[in-house]
């Protein structure tokens, strides 16, 4: 599927650029990406991969010495980077949410829970005391935490993760948002909650009709929840596509190497596969593509100049030798 | 809630004896004894000598004097001064209300002004206003007190003759003591301008001895601020769309102001060993003053009751922060 | 078909212990500014017999109150003026540096020094000596510093030994204090366990295993603490119960100042001044430290 005048959100090489100007860090790197209405889009990354950063700089949460620059940031039809302060944050958190991937510190634990909920209706939809107290239990119960009316009035550190998180995801569909960016939502969570967190998140999808941005470094949760992916490496997307297709037969190197770090992959084999070497930090980035020093079919030709996104739009490499249905480069 | 502040009770009592075994202590530290020293330059004879050291119970053991001391300071008896022969509680309570006068304008000034240039740093990081308010902030605490309350002595009472240099009230001024606290007294009677009077007698003193916390309260409340701002849930509440405003005043401050107020209640130690040398400069009639005069005169009972007191009020002090503190930070409230 | 990668990628030398220390410190221009005013000040107070005008003592009759040398009235001799019996305030300036600097140092010394055995061995042998010791550390810090120090003189006498005494006591308490949870952080450490375990006896365990590890934040403490240590002695200076007349303390010269404050400025500002100067060298100096010793305090 392509990005058309309709989708919910339309990224454009956006850049976030640390450090000084003659000698900066692309933390992202010229990234492009669209989401669609009611569709989940997942992208996957390691740490340092920039998949954390570039959502933070869609809310436009990134401050300085950050630089965030694009060629088009669209929301539906409105220009996000041409809006003001104050427009900018009507739209935060009533049409775009957030949730992010610590609950236990990300909510304020000097306040209840019931209040910092009420709080997000009331700065965006308004209405009396009561009624907001009503939606905020209501809210509650839809994400599934028993006993709603007494939870209400809770702080943070009495609650389990589990919980913190699903108060996490009440919060921020309160005011039915269109698009809802997850920011590995389950990482910090015990692996039983996990499951139950993600299959909120889309029944919430499913029946609201939202578009969901589901950041991650689970490769197998990808593949569950999500429609199209997008893999990022070292700040830059190198390959894009429909969920079943890249899992079936992925064309990069990299998203190749994911699929067979994955434990299921090794079985039989006494060591799981790994890609030698580290993703580069703010010191090492390599020249020509940023995979080569790992990537095990690298040529003299990727240690020099950087490829393009090649193939046809909505499905796209970065890479000179997409891999074939077999797995092997296509060196010719 | 209760629970909480009985485990605190239970912990202020023992300070409280080693404070008074340590005044108790130092007393008997003096060189000489405490007749030789109450018979001036006359001495007393041998009968007299014997019947004082009776009736002060000084032929007793020395542990045994600790709890006859001991027992007299519950029962409210601290002593008998030498110079003017009251009792020093006495004394001490004619003249306390002088010194919170004092202390609390102090307090009030070093909050407001602390607070506000502590969050306006913080907000404005980096930025001109930050590193002016730090500059500010460290050499408030370098500053020698008095050396202080002498410079703006000598700017605003000398030269600009704004305010009077010394005391608390016009000498013109009758008022009838009421509370204690001059500002309320002067309202209460009906001279015209005794208000005013009292007011101006008061503002130097209060800049000079809450400068020091001042200085301390800014620089404490902007790192905490600092540290707060970089939260995560900080980040939840922009991520909501909340406006700047909303987010440093109900999100940040609430947060920010835990670690600041336990300073706030350590700085009350300074304010009163500040006080001292305030009131000795403004000849401000607080027991400061009080005490510094009692050391030149060797009046050992006042200087032994003073601290004594003085100490007792500061734990009372220390105390009412920690539950305060409870109060204001749910998570302690809740832990066992 | 592998051929020798040649990516591009910069090596750093790690640097010593002490060289990433300095190169933290000297980034803080404020902490520069604090150790070269402190430097200077040590020189003039080594070498205040030959870097001072005139003797501190010496009294000019015909030159009292005069004013400084740049103002009118004033003289070229006495270039910061004169004060009520005509000594030179710049030479008593110089040597109440020495005078100063020496019984700061006197304290700091006395009270870390007897500060980190206390609390060496409070956190070292627990039980008893350890709520024992803390307890004694509570109640002195109960009292106010300065209230403390000012009762203890009181008794001892006015002097300038019985204040250095009094204020070694009082400071005492936040030298153990700093000490033992250091202490009772690194004594469950890996290297403390092998030490023991080799056979190391106790002294050698408190001083020479764990309290190198423990002197970070003691250097730190020591730095204000000499800040302190100077704004306490001069105002003990200033209530007549630290050096007595007619020795050049910075804080008794300004209680000798009181009563030419309509009179004659100088005399009261140039005291104050100097102790202001030397207080903020040292605070900044201390942050420096307390910045480079642990970077993630950086504000």
């Amino acid at each position: 599927m392509t990005e058309t005048d309709k989708s919910l959100l339309v990224v454009h090489n956006l850049s976030v650029a640390f450090g000084t100007k003659d000698n900066p860090f692309k933390a992202v790197d010229r990234v492009s990406f669209h989401v669609e209405e009611g569709e989940v889009l997942g992208i996957v990354g390691e740490s340092g991969s920039g998949k954390s950063v570039s959502s933070l700089a869609l809310m436009g949460l990134i401050d300085f010495p950050g630089r965030v620059t694009a060629d088009e940031l669209r929301f539906k039809t409105t220009d996000l980077q041409t809006l003001n302060e104050k427009a900018r944050r009507k739209i935060t958190g009533d049409e775009i949410s957030m949730i992010f991937q610590d609950p236990m510190t990300s909510l304020n634990p000097s306040y209840t829970v019931g209040n910092q909920i009420m709080e997000a209706i009331e700065v965006h939809q308004g209405g009396s005391k009561k009624e907001r107290l009503a939606k905020a239990i209501d809210l509650l119960r839809q994400v599934g935490i028993p006993a709603p009316e007494s939870r209400i009035n809770n702080y943070p550190h009495q609650l389990s993760g589990g919980m913190s998180q699903r108060v996490m995801i009440a919060m921020a569909i309160a005011c039915d948002p269109k698009l809802l960016i997850a920011d590995e939502p389950t990482t910090a969570l015990d692996v039983t909650i996990q499951a139950q967190i993600i299959e909120l998140l889309l029944k919430l999808q499913r029946e609201k009709q939202m578009g969901l941005m589901l950041i991650t470094h689970d490769l197998a949760l990808v593949a569950e929840a999500a429609d199209r992916v997008v893999v990022m490496y070292a700040g830059q997307i190198v390959e894009s596509g429909p969920a079943s297709e890249i899992f079936k037969a992925p064309k990069h190197p990299y998203t190749q190497a994911l699929m067979n770090s994955l434990p299921e992959s090794s079985e039989g084999k006494d060591r799981l596969n790994a890609l030698p070497g580290v993703v580069p930090g703010a010191n090492d980035r390599p020249n020509g593509c940023l995979l080569n020093p790992r990537c095990p079919y690298a040529t003299d030709r990727c240690r020099v100049e950087e490829p393009g996104q090649l193939g046809p739009r909505g499905r796209q490499v970065k890479c000179f030798y997409p891999l074939d249905e077999s797995g092997r480069p296509t060196y010719e | 809630m209760l629970q909480f502040f009985i485990r605190r009770l239970g912990m202020v009592i023992p300070t409280f004896i080693g404070v008074s075994l340590f005044t108790f202590a130092l007393i008997h530290l003096i060189p000489g004894d405490p007749i030789t020293i109450m018979g001036g330059e006359r001495g007393f004879s041998e009968d007299k000598r014997a019947e004082l050291e009776a009736m002060l119970g000084l032929d007793k053991p020395i542990w045994q004097q600790y709890f006859v001391y001991l027992g007299n300071i519950l029962q409210g008896d601290l002593g008998t001064s030498y110079v003017t022969s009251q009792p020093v509680l006495s004394e001490f309570m004619t003249l306390f209300p002088a010194t919170v006068e004092l202390t609390v304008c102090a307090a009030i000034f070093a909050v407001i002004t602390g607070l506000t240039l502590g969050i306006l740093a913080a907000i404005k990081r980096g930025g001109l206003l930050d590193h002016t308010v730090m500059t500010i902030s460290l050499t408030g605490y370098s500053m020698p007190i008095f050396w202080w309350a002498l410079l703006l002595i000598l700017l605003f009472s000398v030269n600009l003759g704004w305010t009077p240099v010394s005391g608390r009230l016009d000498v013109m001024f009758w008022v009838d003591e009421v509370t204690g606290f001059m500002l309320i007294d002067t309202l209460l009677s009906d001279e015209d301008g005794a208000f005013l009077s009292a007011l101006s007698h008061l503002v130097l003193p209060a800049i000079v001895l809450g400068t020091i916390p001042m200085a301390v309260i800014a620089r404490m409340t902007r790192s905490s601020m600092l540290e707060v701002l970089g939260e995560d849930y900080i980040r939840t509440a922009r991520a909501k769309g909340l406006s700047k405003r909303r987010i440093i005043v109900k999100h940040a401050l609430r947060n920010a102001l835990i670690p600041v107020i336990t300073v706030m209640g350590l700085q009350v130690g300074l304010l009163l060993s500040g006080a001292i040398l305030t009131e000795t400069i403004f000849a401000w009639p607080g027991i400061g003053k009080w005490l510094v005069e009692s050391i030149g005169r060797r009046d050992y009972p006042v200087v032994q009751g003073g601290l004594l007191l003085i100490a007792t009020i500061i734990i009372m002090v220390n105390l009412l922060v920690d539950l305060m503190y409870g109060v204001v930070n749910p998570r302690v409230r809740h832990s066992k | 078909m592998t051929m020798t990668s040649e990516t591009q990628t910069t090596v750093r030398m790690p640097q010593t212990p002490l060289a990433e220390f300095w190169s933290y410190f000297i980034q803080n221009r404020g902490a520069l500014i604090g150790l070269c005013f402190i430097v200077f000040i040590v020189l003039l107070a080594v070498f205040a017999d030959f870097v001072a005008p005139h003797h501190p003592h010496e009294q000019f009759r015909d030159f009292i109150l005069v004013p400084p040398a740049w103002t009118e009235g004033g003289n070229i001799q006495f270039w910061l003026g004169t004060d009520g019996v005509g000594r030179d305030i710049l030479s008593r300036l110089i040597h109440g540096a020495r005078l100063s600097l020496l019984i700061g140092l006197v304290i700091v010394t006395v009270s870390l020094v007897l500060g980190i055995c206390l609390g060496l061995l409070a956190g070292f042998t627990g039980g008893f000596v350890d709520v024992a010791i803390m307890r004694f550390a509570d109640i002195l810090l109960s009292m106010p510093a300065l209230l403390l120090a000012i009762a203890i003189v009181a008794i001892l006498g006015p002097s300038i030994v019985n204040s250095g005494l009094a204020l070694s006591l009082v400071y005492l308490p936040h030298y153990i204090r700093l000490t033992r949870a250091s202490v009772l952080t690194e004594i469950n450490k890996d290297y403390v366990i092998s030490s023991r375990v080799a056979g190391a006896g106790a002294l050698r365990l408190m001083f020479i295993v764990i309290l190198p590890n423990c002197l970070a934040p003691l250097i730190v403490q020591a730095t204000l603490g000499f800040s302190n240590a100077i704004l306490d002695m001069a105002a003990l200076g200033f209530l007549g119960l630290g050096a007595q007349p007619p020795l050049p303390e910075w804080g008794s010269m300004l209680a000798t100042a009181r009563e030419f404050i309509q009179s004659a400025w100088w005399v009261v500002t140039f005291p104050g001044l100097i102790i202001l100067m030397t207080v903020l060298a040292f605070n900044l100096m201390g942050d420096g430290l307390r910045d480079a010793l642990d970077p993630k305090l950086k504000q």
